[in-house]
């Protein structure tokens, strides 16, 4: 692999976060940093769709949720639900087979269904998904399950999460990218590209689509496990559309078109949730007519705003903003060698990038 | 990878419609024959031979549940239609239209609370209705010009601008208007119960059915009858030729955009009448657009009449006919609409491929 400011910058931040808990404090480790690798992990499910495979999908929270509701049923032993009380090593695999099978179903069912249709599509399986548990009260019932212990070596010990979170980060980063070289993730990005001639060509579009599906559902499962594991309950409204929602407004802050913009964007999302409160006046923005109980927080409206500057400042977010910001400069410094030799891999990579701008192609 | 002949693949893109037949014709035996009966499951409502007072009833719930579908994703699909923007914020209108208009009625009363269908005249209900779909009809414009007129053709863009004002506007709903569920009161005048086969049936329901024919019609003659309707039309089809024909679409889009989000308000109005509203029906109602517009084809008026009765029909049918220990399943029905419709038609029953 040929050493580009891309790579060099994901690999100190990762040297950085193996450090991390050594200087930070646990509150900041456990609240902040392990949530934006779960989050992370979630939404790098929501990038490698939309970047590799063109799919705009709302329904990875719901896979992240029907692991976590898995995990639920099979550990919890008293409660809601089916409370089969087994050992909590056991619910990894049999989650991790339901959400993968479940993102099987959806993604067969939609893979004939593209661009803005997809969305919509996922968005009411998602939302399909939260009923689904509120009003099933053999699996969940409204008022979720709580008391799902994490296995042993994991209770009492936010930092082995933290790890587990950030070893599974890396991992997943690592082999989206490495997926994307292989002849199914080629074949996937001409999906992507033009169904069209790629089915003219005997790829066979539904089942790349899907297959792609399947996998971003496996990883949106691993986050759910490993979120379970932290958060110890789960409820129907933790599906509910706002978090559906929000899951796709990580990815999109973060850049929908870079791997790494999923924790980027999970970062500003979660330093956003906790941190905005502090801010004195933050709970009169907006509502000035009457005061009522939930004007200490107005979260949701500090990143609606947010949302709504980066679609209108830079569709491709964060991570796009970065990117291009590292090419205008590199191309400023070497602009002479740049001309006569082959562009650098670091402005090919963000020119190509520039051309699948979510919407551009849709 | 499997490879087929074109005759097998022929063969196998009608399976989706047998099963779907197939079950269509299950379910329809069940309702009309089987259910409850002594020697079959309990179910809430009796099978039509049996008790046809009670699958009528059923019936005209599906049918008035249809009408308020039709005018909320009628508003959705028209948009679509012509502008390809997918406005996620149209549950959000719904909802904002809904708390304007109880406001509106209270004041116009003079009561805070439990208003009496008796203490409110046709006016005090109509004209609420009108103030909060206008409000809502002039913010959607408002949005349209600010955020959406210049990236148009970029749907995704558009589609998550319109989910940041959602987000925005659900969460200052939730300041102003707190959390509690509140209720529209429909006039005294619509509040009677009719006699329908052996079975009470409340006249309100039937208003809002009549409503929303109105609504159905007033769409139909402006679509087809006016000379804004096929400029409209036409823009839907091949929008360059409309332009170039020199007429300005940006006004055309303006004013699709109004009615578009005054469908939502008025929607939202009947539906706070119908069933009240809290904090998540905007979610509710969105997840209720896209649904009809889904199973109908998007940016078809047409589908949306199919999409809304259809899915009328499955919301009200799948609680009254399943077996009662079992009536927390009917969500499922949905999603099985869905997914036979997406199986057999992927671009939803009356929607054009792309």
């Amino acid at each position: 692999m040929k050493i580009n400011s891309r790579t060099t910058t994901v690999i100190v931040i990762g040297i950085a976060l193996l450090v991390l808990p050594l200087v930070g404090s646990d509150f900041f480790i456990d609240f902040v940093m392990t949530r934006t690798l779960m989050l992370g992990l979630a939404a790098s499910s929501v990038v490698f769709l939309s970047a590799y495979g063109g799919m705009n999908s709302l329904a990875q929270w719901l896979v992240f949720g029907v692991a976590g509701f898995t995990v639920g049923n099979i550990v919890a032993e008293s409660g809601r639900g089916m409370k089969l009380g087994w050992e909590p090593w056991v619910a990894v695999p049999i989650a991790l087979v339901v959400a993968t099978l479940l993102a099987l179903v959806l993604g067969a069912l939609s893979a004939r269904s593209s661009g803005i249709y997809f969305l919509m599509l996922t968005l009411v399986y998602a939302v399909i998904g939260f009923y689904f548990f509120g009003q099933v009260t053999t699996f969940s019932g409204f008022g979720g399950m709580t008391g799902i212990d994490a296995p042993e070596f994991f209770q009492g010990e936010p930092k082995r999460i933290y790890y587990a979170a950030a070893l599974l980060s890396a991992v997943v980063y690592v082999a989206f990218r490495g997926i994307a070289r292989t002849p199914f993730g080629m074949a996937l990005q001409g999906v992507r590209d033009d169904p069209v001639r790629m089915a003219s060509l005997g790829f066979n579009v539904q089942m790349h689509r899907t297959l792609a599906f399947a996998l971003a559902g496996f990883v949106a499962g691993l986050a759910g496990i490993l979120n379970i594991w932290w958060n110890g309950q789960i409820d129907p409204t933790s599906i509910a559309i706002g978090p559906t929602l929000d899951l796709f407004i990580i990815a999109v802050i973060g850049g929908i078109m870079h791997l790494e913009g999923a924790w980027l964007g999970a970062f500003v999302f979660v330093s956003a949730s906790i941190y905005t409160r502090d801010i004195p006046g933050i709970g009169r923005i907006g509502g000035v007519l009457e005061d009522r109980i939930f004007a200490e927080e107005r979260f949701n409206t500090i990143i609606g705003l947010i949302l709504l500057t980066i679609m209108l400042v830079s569709p491709d977010g964060l991570a796009g903003l970065a990117s291009r910001f590292r090419s205008g400069k590199s191309s400023a410094a070497d602009g002479a060698a740049a001309e006569t030799a082959a562009p650098s891999p670091s402005t090919t990579d963000s020119s190509q990038q520039q051309q699948t701008i979510p919407g551009g192609q849709l | 990878m499997l490879h087929l002949t074109p005759a097998q693949i022929a063969v196998a893109r009608k399976v989706p419609v047998y099963i779907a037949g197939i079950l269509v014709a299950l379910a329809a035996v069940w309702v009309l024959f089987l259910a409850d009966r002594s020697w079959t499951a309990e179910t809430s409502a009796g099978s039509a031979i049996a008790e046809p007072g009670e699958f009528v009833v059923t019936f005209l719930d599906g049918l008035t549940f249809a009408g308020l579908l039709f005018v909320v994703a009628s508003g959705f699909t028209l948009i679509f239609g012509l502008m390809r923007t997918v406005n996620m914020a149209h549950g959000a209108f719904f909802l904002l239209a809904a708390y304007i208009a109880i406001d509106v009625q209270q004041r116009m009363v003079g009561k805070d609370r439990n208003i009496a269908p008796e203490d409110v005249s046709m006016l005090q209900w109509i004209l609420p209705l009108l103030v909060g779909a206008t409000v809502v009809a002039v913010l959607g414009v408002a949005m349209q010009q600010a955020f959406l007129r210049w990236n148009q053709g970029q749907d995704l863009r558009q589609a998550l601008i319109t989910i940041a004002v959602t987000i925005i506007l659900a969460d200052q709903m939730l300041f102003q208007y707190g959390g509690l569920a509140m209720k529209m009161t429909w006039p005294g005048d619509v509040v009677h119960f009719y006699d329908v086969a052996g079975e009470r049936y409340a006249s309100s329901r039937l208003f809002m059915l009549g409503l929303s024919l109105v609504v159905a019609v007033l769409l139909w003659l402006w679509l087809n009858r006016t000379r804004m309707g096929i400029v409209i039309r036409a823009g839907v089809d091949d929008q360059e030729m409309v332009r170039a024909l020199g007429i300005n679409v940006a006004v055309v889009f303006g004013i699709t955009f109004f009615v578009g989000a005054f469908l939502a308000g008025m929607g939202g109005v009947m539906g706070g009448s119908f069933s009240g509203v809290a904090l998540g029906t905007d979610g509710q109602w969105l997840l209720n657009s896209l649904i009809v517009v889904i199973i109908g084809g998007l940016g078809s008026v047409k589908g949306a009449v199919a999409g809304s009765l259809l899915y009328g029909m499955v919301t009200a049918f799948s609680p009254a006919y399943l077996p009662s220990d079992y009536t927390f399943y009917s969500i499922i029905f949905t999603f099985v609409i869905l997914a036979v419709v997406l199986a057999v038609r992927p671009n939803g029953l009356f929607g054009r491929a792309e």
